[in-house]
This record gives C-alpha cells, sequence and structure tokens, in this order.
C-alpha cells in the first residue's frame, strides 16, 4: 500500500498560489519572530548576541523578511563542532533541562545541536500526517536504528508514546558500521547487521502488540529476508535515517513489504523531519520532501554560486535553514544534491526532489588496468 | 536512447535508476543502463540453487555445443538488447563509443571471445587437464586407473567486471560449460560485452535462468562478491584490497606485467624492440597483460630511447580508422589526472621520460577526443615511483636492476616475458611465486592461450576434489 499523508482534494492554480503567499507572509512573520527572540539580550543565544556584536549590524532591525536571512552569509558547520555547547542555549531557556544531539560524526568531532522540546514538537507534527490504518493509535513500536547521541532515538520513541503506544528498542552504532567498512571487515559488518536484527525479529516473535516499526533502509532490507512483515502483524513502516532512492522505495513497495504502509522520511538533526509527497508509480516513485515550514526550509541554490535559488526542476545543492526558538541555522548547506520541487497543496512551500550526496565532492583517480 | 535492464535470472528488469552512457567524442548520453540496488541483488541471491538446478538438466556436451552456437550468435547474430536488437556493428560502435576503444580493438577482443567459446572444449582440457568431463555430469569417474569425485565450491560465480578491455571477458565465460550460473556486474563504461555472451547464450539455448546481470555500484559489488559462492574481482589495488584474503574470491588486480632482458641477451636488444614495443602498445595499453615495466641490468638509457623513438610515432586516429593503435579516454579528467600524476613523480630525481623530448606533450585532444600518448620513462633505479607503475595508456618504465636480483625485486608480475637463455636465471624465475604467466623468449606478454590458467584456474576455483570410494550395489 503507497499511503497518502494528507486527503487532497483537486485545486486550482489560483488556491495554490494563495496558499503559498500566504505561507510566506507566515515564514516572513516567523522569521522576524525568531530573530527577534535569538538577538534579543534577555532571550537571545549566546553564540549569536556575541555574533551580531562582531558582525556590527542589529538583526532585529534588518531582519524583516525570510529573504533577508541572506546578510547572514553561510552558517559554517564547524560552529557547532566542540563546545561550549551552552553557547547555543538562548538564555530564556537557561534552567531548562537540555538535550545535545549529534549528527552521524563519521569524521572528527561530530556536530551538536542542543534541543529541549524541538524534536517532541516535530514528532507531533510528523504524527498528523501517519494515517491510521497503517500507523494505528495505541500500537506498540519497534524501533531498530541508531540510539546513543542522535535524536532519533528519543524522538521515536516521543511518536510511539504520542500516538499511545510504547515504543521497543533494538540500537545501532552507525559509528562502529562505518569504521567496520573503512576497516574492509565486511564480514564483521554483516554479523553486525545480523545481530541487530536477530534482536528485532525476537522482539517482534515476543510481542503480538508491536505493529509499527522505525527502521533503516538497509535494516529494513535484511528483516524482509528473514520475515514477513504483514504475517507478523505489522500494518506501518517508518523508514530513514539515510538516503533513500526512489528505486529503493519501488522495491521496498513492491518486493519487500507485502502490502504494509509504507512512510519514507528525510530528516537530520539539524532540520528536524521532512514530510513527503505520496509516492505514486506515475511518478516513478519520485521522492519529494517538504521541509516542516516555517520551523525548517530547504531550498536547492546554484552549487557555484548558493546565494542563488535554482529554477524548479533544475539540480543544486541542497540549502537549510533551521528557525526555531532553540536553534537558529540559516543558509546551511548541506552535503547532499536535489531538485527544486514546486509547492503542493498540502505543504505550499518549495520541496526537494530525490535528494542524494552532492555530486561536487567526489574526485577519484583510478590506477592500474586490470 | 538504448537501454541495457538489469537480468534478473534471465528476466529484464528496468530500474528506476539509470547511469548514462557518454559518447566520448560528444559527452552527451547515448544510452542509459538500469542501476540494480542492493537490496534487489541480495534478495535474488538468496536462492542460487534454483539457478544451478536448470543446468544441472543439461549434459557437459549439450552445454559445450551451445558454447560453439553462442559463439557464432557472439560473432553475427542480431541479439536483445533491452528493446531493441543489436547487431555485431552496433555492439562494435556501442562499446566505441562509452570506452573510446577503436573498432579495430573492439573486433580484435570479440575475436578472443569468440576464440574461448567455439574451441571451449579445448579450454576445459587445458583447465581440467583432460579430465574426462562427464564427470561434471556424474559428479564421479576415472581419470586413467584413479577414481575421482568432484563437488562445486559454490553454487554460482559472482564476476564483477571491468571496463578497460572487452577481452577479459573470456575468463569467466568457461564457467557455463561448467554448469556454474553467472551473476554479474559489468564495468560502468562497459556492459555491453557480459550482456551481449549473455544473449549468444541464451539464443544458443543455455537457460535464462543461468544469467544475473547486476549494473551497480561499489556496494552492489560487494553485494555480489559477498553472497555468491565463488567470486571473481577485477579492479585497481584500492577496490581489490577487501577481498585480497577471501579464498572465494579470485582477485584480478593491476598486472605489473614486465619484460626482463637478460645479461646474456642485452647487447642485442635491438632485435626484441617489435616484441617489447608489442607488448607495450597492443591493445592501447589497456590490459593488464600489457609491458608495464622493461628491466634490464645494463643499457637502460639506449634501450629506453630506441622504444620511445618507435612508440613517439604513434598518433591518434579516428575511432573506425583500422591502423588505430591508441584509445581516447572516455572521462577527459581522467586522463588529465594520471598525466599529472606522472609530471609529480618525474620531478623526483632519477627518472626521464624519453618520448617527451621527441613528440613534447603526452597529453593530447585530437578531434574532440583526449588522448594519453605512449610514454617511455626511464628509471635509474627500482626505487623509483615511476618504475613499477601501470596505467590505462601504453606506458612503460625502463628500469636498471641486478640480474642476482631478479625476480625478487619485479614484485608481483602477471605476465613475465624473459629474454635469456641463462638457466640459472630461467631456474630462479620458474620457481618463483612472483610470476603468474611466464614466457621464455622473445614472446609478446599480450600472447594468450586461453588453456591456460590466468591469475588462476578458473576449474580448481569453481570444484574441488574430494576423496573417493564405490562398491555401489546395483540398483535394484
Amino acid at each position: 500500500m503507497i499511503w497518502s499523508r494528507t486527503k487532497v482534494t483537486p485545486t486550482t492554480e489560483t488556491e495554490l498560489q494563495a496558499k503559498v503567499a500566504a505561507a510566506r507572509e507566515a515564514l516572513d512573520a516567523w522569521t522576524r519572530e525568531v530573530v527577534q527572540w535569538h538577538f534579543d539580550p534577555e532571550t537571545g543565544t549566546p553564540f549569536w548576541l556575541e555574533w551580531a556584536e562582531k558582525a556590527g549590524w542589529d538583526p532585529r532591525k534588518e531582519i524583516r523578511t525570510y529573504d533577508d536571512l541572506d546578510k547572514f552569509g553561510f552558517f559554517q558547520d564547524e560552529w557547532l563542532r566542540g563546545g561550549p555547547v551552552r553557547r547555543w542555549v538562548p538564555k530564556a531557556y537557561a534552567n531548562r533541562p537540555i538535550y545535545t544531539f549529534e549528527t552521524g560524526g563519521s569524521t572528527g568531532v561530530p556536530k551538536s545541536r542542543i534541543a529541549i522540546e524541538d524534536f517532541r514538537i516535530d514528532y507531533e507534527l510528523f504524527s498528523a500526517t501517519l494515517p491510521e490504518e497503517g500507523f494505528p493509535k495505541g500500537a506498540d513500536w519497534l524501533s531498530i536504528g541508531p540510539t546513543g547521541p542522535r535524536r532519533l532515538r528519543l524522538a521515536v520513541e516521543h511518536l510511539a508514546q504520542y500516538r499511545g503506544g510504547i515504543c521497543f528498542m533494538v540500537d545501532l552504532d552507525p559509528r562502529w558500521v562505518i569504521k567496520l567498512i573503512k576497516m574492509g571487515e565486511m564480514r564483521m559488518m554483516e554479523l553486525y547487521k545480523q545481530h541487530v536484527i536477530d534482536q528485532a525479529l525476537t522482539l517482534l516473535r515476543a510481542h503480538d502488540s508491536i505493529q509499527c516499526i522505525f527502521t533503516t533502509p538497509k535494516l529494513l532490507e535484511a528483516l524482509c529476508e528473514k520475515v514477513s512483515l504483514r504475517k507478523i502483524g505489522i500494518k506501518g513502516v517508518f523508514c530513514g535515517g539515510t538516503e533513500m532512492t526512489p528505486q529503493f522505495c519501488r522495491f521496498a513497495v513492491e518486493e519487500l513489504l507485502d502490502g504494509v504502509a509504507f512512510a519514507p522520511t528525510y530528516g537530520n538533526t539539524l532540520m528536524g523531519l521532512a514530510v513527503h509527497k505520496p509516492l505514486s508509480a506515475e511518478d516513478n516513485y519520485a521522492i519529494v520532501y517538504y521541509p516542516p515550514c516555517p520551523r525548517a526550509m530547504l531550498e536547492v541554490v546554484d552549487p557555484d554560486h548558493p546565494e542563488r535559488i535554482v529554477e524548479y526542476g533544475e539540480t543544486g545543492r541542497v540549502r537549510l535553514t533551521t528557525l526555531t526558538k532553540e536553534f537558529f541555522m540559516p543558509r546551511f548547506l548541506e552535503r547532499d544534491e536535489a531538485e527544486r520541487e514546486r509547492p503542493y497543496i498540502a505543504y505550499p512551500w518549495d520541496g526537494v526532489r530525490n535528494v542524494r550526496p552532492f555530486s561536487g565532492f567526489q574526485n577519484k583517480v583510478v590506477e592500474g588496468v586490470y | 536512447m538504448v537501454h541495457i535492464p538489469i537480468l534478473r535470472r534471465g528476466r529484464p528488469y528496468r530500474s528506476l535508476d539509470v547511469a548514462p552512457l557518454l559518447d566520448f567524442r560528444t559527452r552527451q548520453p547515448f544510452a542509459e543502463v538500469s542501476q540494480a540496488n542492493v537490496g534487489l541483488i541480495r534478495r535474488d541471491m538468496l536462492d542460487q540453487r534454483s539457478a544451478r538446478e536448470r543446468l544441472e538438466l543439461l549434459s557437459t556436451g549439450e552445454l559445450l555445443e551451445m558454447c560453439a552456437k553462442a559463439a557464432d550468435h557472439f560473432m553475427h547474430g542480431s541479439l536483445p538488447l533491452g528493446d531493441q536488437i543489436q547487431t555485431p556493428q552496433d555492439y562494435v560502435e556501442q562499446l566505441s563509443a562509452s570506452t573510446g576503444l577503436p573498432h579495430v580493438m573492439v573486433r580484435r577482443n570479440m575475436g578472443k571471445i569468440e576464440s574461448v567459446l567455439r574451441n571451449m572444449r579445448t579450454v576445459l582440457a587445458g583447465l581440467t587437464r583432460n579430465l574426462d568431463l562427464s564427470v561434471l555430469d556424474t559428479g564421479h569417474g576415472k581419470a586413467g586407473e584413479t577414481a575421482v569425485s568432484y563437488y562445486p565450491r559454490g553454487a554460482s560465480l559472482g564476476v564483477v567486471l571491468p571496463s578497460n578491455s572487452p577481452g577479459v571477458h573470456s575468463l569467466w565465460v568457461p564457467a557455463i560449460a561448467m554448469k556454474t550460473p553467472l551473476i554479474l556486474k559489468p564495468g560502468s563504461a562497459e556492459p555491453w560485452t557480459p550482456y551481449r555472451i549473455i544473449q549468444s547464450f541464451i539464443a544458443a539455448g543455455v537457460p535464462g535462468e543461468a544469467f544475473s546481470y547486476y549494473p551497480s555500484d561499489h556496494a552492489g559489488a560487494s553485494e555480489i562478491l559477498r553472497s555468491c559462492g565463488r567470486g571473481m574481482v577485477f579492479g585497481d589495488v584500492g577496490s581489490t584490497r577487501a577481498w585480497l584474503n577471501d579464498p572465494r574470491i579470485e582477485v584480478h588486480g593491476p598486472g605489473y606485467s614486465k619484460i626482463f632482458i637478460g645479461e646474456d641477451c642485452i647487447d642485442s636488444f635491438e632485435k626484441y624492440l617489435d616484441v617489447i614495443v608489442a607488448s607495450i602498445i597492443e591493445n592501447g595499453g589497456r590490459s593488464c597483460v600489457n609491458a608495464s615495466g622493461v628491466w634490464v641490468p645494463a643499457r637502460g638509457k639506449e634501450v629506453a630511447e630506441a622504444l620511445a623513438a618507435k612508440l613517439a610515432q604513434v598518433k591518434p586516429r579516428a575511432a573506425e580508422d583500422p591502423e588505430a593503435e591508441i584509445a581516447p579516454f572516455a572521462d577527459p579528467a581522467v586522463a588529465e589526472r594520471i598525466s599529472t600524476i606522472i609530471d609529480q613523480d618525474l620531478r623526483e630525481p632519477g627518472a626521464t621520460d624519453y618520448t617527451a623530448a621527441i613528440r613534447g606533450s603526452r597529453f593530447c585532444v585530437w578531434n574532440n577526443a583526449t588522448y594519453l600518448l605512449p610514454t617511455i620513462v626511464h628509471c635509474e633505479s627500482p626505487d623509483h615511483p615511476l618504475a613499477n607503475r601501470e596505467f590505462l595508456f601504453p606506458f612503460a618504465s625502463v628500469v636498471e636492476v641486478n640480474q642476482s636480483d631478479v625476480p625478487e625485486i619485479f614484485g608481483p608480475t602477471l605476465v613475465l616475458t624473459a629474454i635469456t637463455g641463462d638457466k640459472k636465471l630461467i631456474g630462479r624465475l620458474l620457481a618463483s611465486p612472483l610470476v603468474g604467466r611466464l614466457n621464455l623468449g622473445p614472446v609478446p606478454t599480450m600472447k594468450i592461450s586461453w588453456d591456460q590458467p590466468h591469475e588462476g584456474n578458473l576449474f580448481e576455483h569453481l570444484y574441488a576434489r574430494r576423496a573417493f570410494q564405490s562398491e555401489l550395489v546395483a540398483a535394484v
């Protein structure tokens, strides 16, 4: 089953444009509010207050629209590596319990993002897009994927709890997997994967109440080699954590899932969680994601001139802007590329089509003939 | 546009993920290849047994006849290529367009593949040392007066293929006659030959289930090698390193093939120049059996000078020109990077590019195509960074060494042509585990006998002998 998140009735271009304009207006207003918050000496974030002092201009006065955020230039990911992490905590939240979540961290010091409620808010918004038949309220969940310092672990558990269920967990350490691959220990990697899957199967067989799964694409494949998800009582699979191609989605729907509902997602620690346009065979299972506007925006920009947004349908590098009261990150260039997608009636702002690793980083010399 | 599908046990499958093939002259796509996702490969490989069972229904004799028929189809047939039909001329032009290989070289390589298919009985006789091939049908039999029994080491043979030269496909082709299904991952620029060989076999009557064909990325290639019973991998040092210690996988890395002229022959080196030049330049210098080193005990500079004088005359020619001797690079950036690497290493004292003085820069753009012209570098010592290198064009270093250090000084060498009559030296070469294929006398390194093992014996890779005794009572 390829499910639709939001029931969409036919719409006219005029209706769509009206929604686009309203969404943009809301985005501009939210931008002003978030900038005001992070640069106010009472509520603001130490990092940004210091930044503004050095920059010599007051964003509260000069940022009136979302487009004005270009004045910040590009966010440097190095700013998120190392400490002190508390410089990212808005003064208004100084006495709240603080989480710190990390990105992949395959090389060097990982990037850290602080969080208080953002992950809960993001996943509650996402929950509203999940269909009841695939992800029944009250059903228990099994999360098979990265835990440790990643927000995914708490976020999926919160999603399950928010929908009235309990979340069982099997953890996977992706940094160890990366290390095994770099060492060429493919057999050991396979054993580790089987170790994870074996634990998942044990839980699935022991708890009939589990009807929903979160997992990564690779683990989904490995799980479906061992068991029919439908026969074991699973109704929906929420899949994310790593890149998914249209071919993977088609393969999952046609050959792995045996009719179980499928919700592929694109998310990361810095953005939150994007929702996707319903998959369709007619559209070649293209994966079109829409960011959780106004809390985050994904744009597709010219890799050589990343201040310029490309035309609809054109390929470019993905640029992320995160706008929450916990975290402000303007104009961050992701390590991904995609095509720019037109607004959609359920999500009347820009989307990204077929996100994949940025090809501009590829550089390979092959020596020898064989 | 031509579309090459995945084959899942012979059944075409069109992927949503396609990779374009660019024409080396225009850099524009002229064909596309379906790409298999890893999960799809993995899922298909859960059952390798049923494909083998289909082949086991045929006798080895029947399969040998089908190989001969496949030779005809491969050379002369119009065969399916996705939704289209591919004539032999289409094949030549398509392969040339995506790899840059001149038509004359494509046809020469076609001939090699045809020869292996047509002479499969002889090839198997060489690989099995004249074993009665009915042993493969019954599982046991006699070799002379000795009872023998062989069993397959794996249900299938997975092969990760290169793009450099189509002749290399001759190496895995005998697997079908040995009842072993194939799981192939073609090279990204050369999907044409394995697809055409498969279609030739199918047209000759071999069950389609015996052939899986998965164009894919490195992860797909690894999955094939990890999941198959037995495997072969072609690739550079980096991409094959992971499989070096896996006995299931036969690794075909760089050849570092060489010619050595002994002390007894070096004063008449001029007599052997044609053999050396042919070893360096045949097939555009794109094979692992091309000589990339000419090692001598003395007179290195004169040898380098003489070789450079001949090779510097080689010029780019059109793909259709029957006199074409070198191939352009399908991706100009690769040529540029290789040339830069050589120039960087030439800055290290002790090496001289003898061809540069005659023909100028090795990097050359001609008729919209990018070439690296044949290059001869003299190295004063085997320790120089360019002394034992191999590149995807006619490149050879002339290296001066002490004969007493031979062959240990060579390091692993796929083909060694030793021009010497020195019995002691020959004895050392025959005893050396470093030499994969030994030619004694002025034999071009490119001269291949397909009944000889090449980086391993395919029969021994696919089958193992067990101890066997039988006092079977006749069935009632």
